[in-house]
């Protein structure tokens, strides 16, 4: 093998080894290498499994439909369910994107059209990659210092403002990027025609990005129905509906799924835990909805 | 206005193009400044959350000063405050999970960039490791406490009784411990190191593989000696920014780790982590802890910019050294 690199004569080939054998140092370390890094790669596919399957057996055992409609037990109480989690769920994240998508996409314009190279969208780049690692119990803490401590109450707008503000970045750059992919010579041919730069931007650049943003919005809201942190002191927890005796509850602690997981998984009373894998199947089986909702989108863009 | 405008050379008077009129420009311009007011907004939105957890923690911060970093009582009847065990506990774990996440993380890459899988499973394994992502962190907490403890237990246990005079093995596992939190976070942060070393795996050019085969290395010698060398920035940002994931990471370790204000070697002893710590004490704080715990806040916000900000740092160099190298 090593003679490789030498003139060959006729009679060198036949004694040439071209076949691969382990006898041979190299090659054993070599496959002995492959071999480990093809088990730990499958190793790290384990927890995964493990998770869905036991969300599926300890969760989907005690799937039913008042899991739905019920509020959450009590103490000693048998059966209940998490209506009021859910709808305070998808309330919060609804609150979160109707803030976190206009700001995002309005700012994302400005860095992918108005002013790429400006210093000003360096710096908001900058802050929006500061952001996409803020821990988010800390988005929970600035929620809380800002929101909470103002109006005096737990409440829906001060969990959504929490998971606003970590879906913001994610928003932000992934409409930037859909936004740079748009080809030059389409925008060069909407100025050509006479449009203003705003109007080459509407008519243009979001239609035809619209695909990667939605991406990106999916993958944020996905994120953002998980997280539990920032909404622990924020939205806390309640175990009420959040439309009681005909008003709307908005100024009041907030129940949502990821709070009642974490809430019931503490708790010594089998009924509640196993209500807890309930609640974890459905939130698992929501942000993987969501997840390949987005993916598909993705696909669809050419 | 556009018949006027263009009269002399429109063969019929609706001509496709036109100048914009007054309104039109009217409107570029307010939504140009508008897309200017919302990305300011972005740096300002920053500041402020700066200032507003800052300004709460000051009275704080005053009070305690840098012994509230260096002691490791916390005591809200005596108002002793100290965090040292909890920023103990969040760099042990982290590490912890740096280190394995580091090595299954940087295998994973490895195995998914250098031709080891035919290109149609590929993404299959690609797809899982993300989709590791996508479980919300505290269902891993779920997982852990109900799943993960009860298995590592027996090990845990078999390890304290034989080799218990090894510091990192000093305690038996009777619950939530530190093992169980690193192995959970190790688990989260994986994705995260495996598509940016990916990305990193993937930058090389492939000239330099080439030639390395064409000298006849085996494939791992060109993986080991070629490739990672040239890739080791990538990989090293990847690392940088995993472990900043790990050092913010809540809801898992508020379950798994066990609420412990103590500094142990020990793998199996209950912890805690300034993430956890906001947790479980914010939502029933009074006035003077709330303080305290902003104090807290501040330490992890300042811990976690460092790493986040070294990791940018040392990406952005290494994709600039890529681009370099291409030429």
């Amino acid at each position: 093998m090593r003679q490789v690199g030498i003139p060959l004569v006729a009679q060198d080939i036949n004694q040439l080894q071209l076949k691969r054998s382990l006898s041979d140092r190299r090659t054993l370390i070599s496959t002995l290498l492959s071999i480990g890094t093809g088990m730990a790669t499958v190793l790290a596919c384990v927890p995964l499994f493990s998770v869905l399957l036991m969300l599926l057996w300890r969760g989907g055992k005690k799937l039913s439909w008042a899991l739905f409609v019920d509020l959450p037990p009590t103490a000693f109480e048998d059966g209940g369910g998490f209506g009021n989690a859910i709808v305070g769920t998808m309330v919060m994240v609804g609150i979160a994107a109707a803030l976190s998508v206009p700001f995002g996409v309005l700012a994302a314009v400005f860095l992918a059209e108005f002013a790429p190279e400006s210093r000003t969208a360096a710096a908001v780049r900058f802050c929006a990659k500061i952001l996409t690692g803020l821990p988010s119990i800390l988005a929970g803490v600035f929620a809380y210092a800002a929101v909470v401590l103002l109006t005096g109450t737990y409440s829906a707008p001060a969990g959504g403002i929490a998971l606003a503000l970590l879906m913001l970045p994610t928003v932000m750059l992934t409409a930037e990027e859909a936004m740079k992919m748009v080809p030059t010579r389409m925008k060069e041919a909407a100025i050509g025609m006479g449009c203003t730069r705003s109007q080459m931007v509407w008519r243009v650049v979001l239609p035809t990005a619209l695909p990667g943003m939605l991406t990106g919005v999916m993958l944020a809201v996905a994120r953002a129905s998980g997280e539990t942190a920032p909404l622990l002191f924020t939205a806390l927890f309640s175990n009420f509906w959040i439309v009681q005796d005909g008003s709307l509850a908005v100024m009041a602690p907030t129940a949502s799924l990821a709070v009642l997981i974490y809430n019931f998984s503490g708790m010594p009373f089998e009924n509640q835990i196993e209500m807890a894998w309930a609640a974890a199947l459905i939130l698992v089986l929501l942000v993987l909805a969501i997840n390949i909702l987005g993916q598909l989108l993705s696909r669809r863009r050419v | 206005m556009k018949s006027t405008m263009f009269a002399s050379e429109s063969v019929e008077s609706t001509s496709i193009s036109q100048p914009p009129s007054t309104l039109d420009t009217f409107l570029d311009r307010s939504f140009r400044g508008l897309t200017f007011a919302f990305a300011w907004l972005t740096i300002l939105l920053m500041v402020y959350l700066l200032v507003r957890v800052g300004g709460n923690a000051a009275p704080a911060i005053q009070k305690y000063g840098l012994h509230f970093i260096t002691s490791t009582t916390w005591d809200v009847n005596k108002g002793q405050f100290g965090v040292l065990p909890e920023i103990w506990g969040t760099l042990y774990s982290s590490l912890l999970a740096l280190l394995l996440g580091g090595f299954f993380g940087v295998a994973i890459a490895i195995f998914l960039t250098q031709d080891f899988l035919p290109p149609t499973l590929e993404p299959i394994f690609k797809n899982i490791i993300e989709l590791l992502a996508a479980i919300p962190s505290v269902v891993y907490g779920l997982w852990g406490l109900f799943v993960l403890i009860p298995a590592i237990r027996p090990i845990a246990n078999w390890c304290y009784a034989y080799l218990g005079w090894l510091p990192f093995f000093g305690t038996s596992l009777s619950g939530p411990g530190l093992l169980p939190a690193a192995l959970v976070l190790t688990i989260m942060i994986l994705p995260t190191v495996s598509a940016l070393s990916r990305d990193a795996l993937s930058a090389v050019p492939p000239k330099l593989r080439e030639a390395a085969f064409g000298m006849g290395a085996t494939r791992w010698e060109v993986i080991l000696r070629v490739i990672l060398p040239t890739a080791a920035t990538g990989i090293f940002g990847a690392l940088v920014l995993g472990f900043g994931r790990a050092l913010g990471e809540t809801m898992a370790l508020a379950m798994l780790v066990g609420n412990s204000n103590q500094l142990s070697l020990s793998l199996f002893s209950p912890a805690n982590t300034l993430a956890a710590l906001l947790a479980l004490n914010f939502p029933e704080a009074n006035k003077v802890q709330e303080g305290v715990l902003m104090y807290a806040a501040v330490v992890l916000m300042a811990i976690t910019l460092l790493v986040n900000i070294c990791g940018a740092a040392v990406l952005r160099r290494a994709t600039a050294n890529m681009s370099g190298e291409r030429k």
